[in-house]
């Protein structure tokens, strides 16, 4: 499985190994990854993608692990991709999501991938986005995506999702407030996790009132659950049920698929320019040389902007 | 206004020692100025800084100055400092516990045997790790592990083979195991009866500790809530069937293992025996009738002095947390007695002839902190099961501790000593600091949970590993003082056929006994499981049919679920 | 190129094979590893051989790291690496190990696929180190 050739040939054959070594050439921007998925990409918008966000130590592993039991019982193939941060002063990273999924790791029907988030410029959903096309050709019926619910490129992530699951947890008081200017306008179902703890009531009412004041034609409902012991799982789940035929009605599936694939695009544009930029700045684009002029008041920085556009874009004729 | 400020605080009572100690000072600055001293800082073994000098303004420092009546005491006197009993060792040594067992019961037998004919005072029963799990030795995920770190023990029939013509009433035997702790018990109640030694007459210890297995040593098999309710099933049935049975052994000897440092050893064991307490207050249970059956397990570690002076802190924590936090009257609930084991993860592979030294001056600090039991490591452990004759020099370092160095020949010896006592009160005031901490976290479980103490632990013990990479901490022979040497031999090996003889001893035992006494006992088990009653009676039922522990453990499986695993990186 | 070459970290499973609940030592590799700029997958206590074959080969690891305390080493190991086999991918993954296992067990692990062995009181930077050269020496990145 050294050429995209080899590799595609090995995962229509469904063998995993490829599917394994695709999403690593996507997580390392290689071309081949591209190449294989721009041949099948017809062929994939099967699976049902899930996200599931939320703040580190809401239990987003368990619910996955029990949402993997579930689809798992209704005979489904399941792909996960859990999400965990890259330590931005190392590189390197421990991705332990795993270890809550345990009872699936010999089930050949649960394809379980960790990812970094890395450090590339929106690499992230980029990556993600091709791993789960990569999951889908290999034939998951419902693909999980379980992210830390922070930042703009895990908010990326979860665009790509056909509904995505925020988990809260009780306590969290000042912490919803301050996510939820980017996080909680992706969710579509909220659960509020260990509901066994003290202020879980109080935390699910605080939620529906902020949903309340703020929401187009789906109000996202909240369950309060204790996913250790399988609690509330059953009205999670119909949750997202009730969610999938709301977004079935009309065009609505169509058009949440439209505006993911938009926002994929201009975000492809955008990681593609910026990465030509930084390839080109220093022989080309000559950004410190303007930069310096600008400082020096010889160049407004407006005029420049225009002058580095007539660069790259004529480059890319 | 700031002036009068500071004159008011630079008015404290000027001190008798203040003249002599300046003199002091000049002369040490100016000898450091010719000869300066190794380090900049000076560390315990667990990291905290250390002074060049402790005199007697180290314990007045206020506002806890050290009080000899409240703080120490008499031996056999709360707060306990100085020892649970008021002659200690003058009465009676310490008990010499030699933790042991591999291969099959009859095996183990053999070597409890050599032990009690070698001055071995009590025994301890190391069990194989799928006992310790739950698990049958014909179960897949024995494979290769039967017989390996201890014994295997499926049914009563292999216990009964362990104890073979060793009188129950005549011995003390320590357990450990955890999870499966009441199958275990029950096994050895059992064996008792059939010896004809009633209940009320065994004596001994179950490690019964589960809270710790989730921190650090990992054989746990049921979630929290469930595990912690066996445990207060136990307690309430060997207060009334087995009254001098010790019915935990609240360990912190798997968490200094794991790498925390001595403070976090204190307040994570004793934050532990907290969550067993409420427990236990929870289910109904009078605390002075629980309590003085509470045990712990502490590490020996290589700070000689910062060891001692843990012990002692333990005592006085446990104490004043028992009379005045809990309300127990019994003095017998105050007193805190522990058994101890040299720090296994001191020793080294390399060199391990060094590790006999190792173990001899941790053995001093358990007794000079007061132990009540020991078990002392032998040197080849870091690399295999200790042989024979590795275990009759940890024992004999133990009898020479005992017999010619004279340090128990007189209670506490070290109390009064500047340094002892102001790290005694040091690490009394850091563990209760921990303690205060999970305290505010829900409690140990709830700590556990979200992590917390792991992080802790982890967070220790990667400082450890790095400060011995860098050489900032030696450790003689491993980053110091290398030499070239042949790879170690005559090890133990641990027979691989163990397995199969096991799984041949299953297939009998579950061919000759009544399957259907067999079937209803499992039946009762699972109905209490899923109530309320004391699962201890219809355990003890289960075993004597020669239900195996997996059959017994699989019934509460079901019930309880597993734990799963919190990880901490 | 170069740069996204950088971006590229040694992935590395990090498992604890067989029932022994000893982590202290696979957590500091983890986190060794980690500080060292890899991605560690780390996979918890009680892995059974095909849970560790399984997990390394959809992470697609360059790396399976074993730590194992209980003596089982010689039924377990040589059983993963089996099991890479018959997914063909023995020749993609380097296979380590560690904890205390006796000297003379070694040769045999080693015929049976682990490529190299740790013993106690091995530094974190050795393994780092091993690690680095081999996956460069294998052209893996």
């Amino acid at each position: 499985m050294k050429t995209a050739q080899s590799l595609g040939l090995a995962l229509d054959q469904g063998q995993r190994r490829a599917v394994a070594r695709l999403i690593t050439w996507a997580e390392r921007n290689d071309p081949r990854a591209y190449q294989v998925l721009s041949e099948r990409y017809a062929n994939t918008g099967r699976a049902f993608v899930l996200g599931v966000s939320g703040p580190p130590g809401s239990g987003k592993s368990t619910l996955t692990d029990a949402f993997i039991r579930r689809l798992r019982a209704q005979g489904q193939r399941v792909g996960v991709i859990a999400v965990d941060p890259t330590s931005p002063f190392t590189g390197g990273a421990v991705l332990g999501d795993r270890v809550r999924m345990n009872e699936h790791a010999t089930d050949r029907e649960v394809f379980i991938r960790s990812m970094g988030t890395r450090g590339h410029l929106g690499g992230l959903s980029k990556a993600t986005s091709a791993a789960i096309l990569a999951l889908d050709l290999y034939g998951c019926d419902t693909i999980i995506v379980e992210t830390v619910g922070v930042g703009q490129s895990e908010v990326d992530v979860m665009r790509v999702c056909d509904c995505t699951l925020m988990v809260m947890v009780p306590g969290l008081g000042d912490e919803i407030q301050a996510i939820k200017a980017g996080v909680m306008e992706v969710g579509d179902v909220f659960v509020v996790n260990k509901s066994d703890l003290a202020g879980a009531r109080r935390t699910a009412r605080e939620l529906r009132a902020m949903l309340d004041l703020n929401h187009g034609e789906w109000r996202p409902p909240v369950e309060q659950i204790i996913a250790t012991q399988a609690e509330g799982l059953d009205a999670a789940w119909t949750a997202i049920e009730t969610f999938i035929s709301f977004n079935a009605e009309g065009n609505r599936a169509y058009q949440r698929r439209f505006e993911s694939v938009k926002h994929e695009l201009l975000g492809l544009m955008q990681s593609a320019i910026l990465e030509k930029a930084s390839q080109s700045q220093a022989h080309v684009l000559k950004i410190d040389e303007l930069c310096a002029q600008i400082t020096r008041r010889e160049l407004d920085p407006y005029s420049a902007l225009n002058q580095v556009l007539a660069i790259l874009f004529s480059a890319t004729r | 206004m700031s002036d009068s400020k500071e004159t008011l605080g630079a008015q404290t009572q000027p001190h008798y020692l203040d003249e002599s100690l300046a003199e002091y000072q000049a002369q040490v600055d100016k000898v450091n100025a010719r000869f300066p001293e190794r380090k900049q800082e000076f560390t315990t073994g667990s990291g905290d800084s250390i002074q060049r000098l402790y005199t007697p303004k180290d314990l007045e420092a206020q506002p806890n100055a050290f009080d000899y009546e409240q703080d120490l005491g008499f031996p056999g006197q709360y707060p306990f400092t100085r020892g649970v009993q008021p002659t200690m060792y003058r009465g009676r040594l310490w008990t010499m516990r030699m933790y042991a067992g591999f291969g099959t019961a009859e095996e183990s037998n053999a070597r409890y045997k050599y032990l009690v004919s070698q001055g071995s005072s009590g025994l301890s029963v190391a069990f194989d790790l799928p006992t310790q799990i739950g698990y049958d030795s014909d179960h897949d995920l024995a494979e290769g592990e039967v017989g390996k770190v201890g014994v295997a023990i499926d049914s009563l029939a292999d216990m009964e083979v362990l104890f073979d013509g060793i009188p129950l009433d005549q011995v003390s035997t320590s357990m450990t195991i955890n999870a499966p702790a009441s199958v275990l018990l029950a096994m050895y109640i059992a064996v008792g009866e059939k010896q004809g030694v009633p209940a009320s007459k065994l004596r001994g210890t179950i490690q019964n500790d589960i809270l710790k297995e989730y921190i650090a040593r990992g054989t746990y098999i049921f979630p929290t809530a469930p595990s912690m309710r066996l445990i207060t099933d136990i307690f309430e049935y060997c207060a009334s069937d087995v009254p001098l049975w010790n019915t935990i052994s609240i360990s912190g000897y798997h968490i200094r293992e794991a790498g925390s440092t001595a403070a976090q050893e204190l307040g994570f064991t004793i934050a532990n025996g907290v969550a067993y307490v409420e427990a236990a207050l929870k289910a109904g249970l009078d605390i002075d009738l629980f309590a003085p059956r509470l045990s712990f397990f502490f590490n020996a570690h290589n700070d000689f002095l910062e060891e001692i002076a843990k012990f002692r802190a333990a005592r006085r924590i446990w104490a004043r947390l028992m009379k005045e936090r809990f309300g127990a009257k019994n003095p017998k609930s105050w007193a805190l007695k522990f058994h101890t084991q040299t720090g296994g993860s001191t020793l080294t592979a390399q060199q391990p002839d060094n590790n006999i030294v190792r173990v001899a001056i941790q053995t001093l600090a358990a007794v000079l902190g007061g132990t009540q039991s020991l078990h002392t490591n032998s040197k080849d452990e870091a690399l295999a099961l200790p042989t024979e004759s590795a275990v009759q020099v940890a024992l004999r370092t133990q009898q020479i501790v005992a017999h010619e160095s004279g340090v128990a020949n007189t209670v506490d010896p070290l109390a009064g000593s500047y340094y002892i006592e102001a790290k005694t009160s040091e690490l009394e005031e850091a563990a209760l600091a921990y303690i205060k901490r999970i305290d505010d976290l829900g409690g140990s479980p709830k700590a556990i949970d979200a992590g917390y103490i792991q992080d802790e632990i982890m967070d220790a013990a990667y400082d450890h590993q790095k400060l011995v990479e860098s050489q900032e901490r030696i450790v003689v022979g491993m980053n110091k003082y290398i030499v070239e040497e042949p790879p170690p031999s005559g090890l133990l090996k641990v027979d691989l056929s163990v397995g199969e003889r096991q799984k041949e001893k299953i297939a009998a035992i579950k061919a000759s006994r009544n399957q259907e006494q067999v079937t209803d006992c499992l039946t009762a088990i699972r109905q209490a499981c899923e109530g309320e009653e004391n699962v201890m009676p219809l355990i003890l039922e289960a075993v004597k049919a020669y239900a195996t522990l997996g059959e017994i453990c699989g019934v509460m499986r079901e019930v309880f679920g597993e734990y799963q695993q919190s990880v901490s990186l | 190129m170069s740069e996204v070459k950088q971006a590229n970290p040694i992935r590395v499973l990090v498992a604890k094979p067989g029932l022994d609940g000893h982590d202290r030592g696979a957590k500091i590799v983890a986190r060794a590893l980690r500080d060292a700029g890899m991605e560690v997958i780390y996979t918890g206590l009680r892995q059974t051989a095909e849970q560790i074959a399984n997990a390394a080969i959809q992470e697609d690891v360059d790396v399976i790291a074993c730590s194992i305390l209980s003596g089982a080493h010689n039924t377990l190991l040589p059983k993963i690496y089996k099991l890479l086999c018959e997914e063909d991918a023995q020749e993609d993954i380097l296979f380590i190990a560690g904890g205390v296992i006796p000297d003379e067990d070694i040769p045999g692990l080693k015929e049976q696929g682990v490529a190299e062995i740790f013993t106690p009181g091995t530094p974190t930077t050795s393994i780092i180190e091993y690690i680095q050269d081999a996956v460069k020496r294998e052209g893996k990145l």
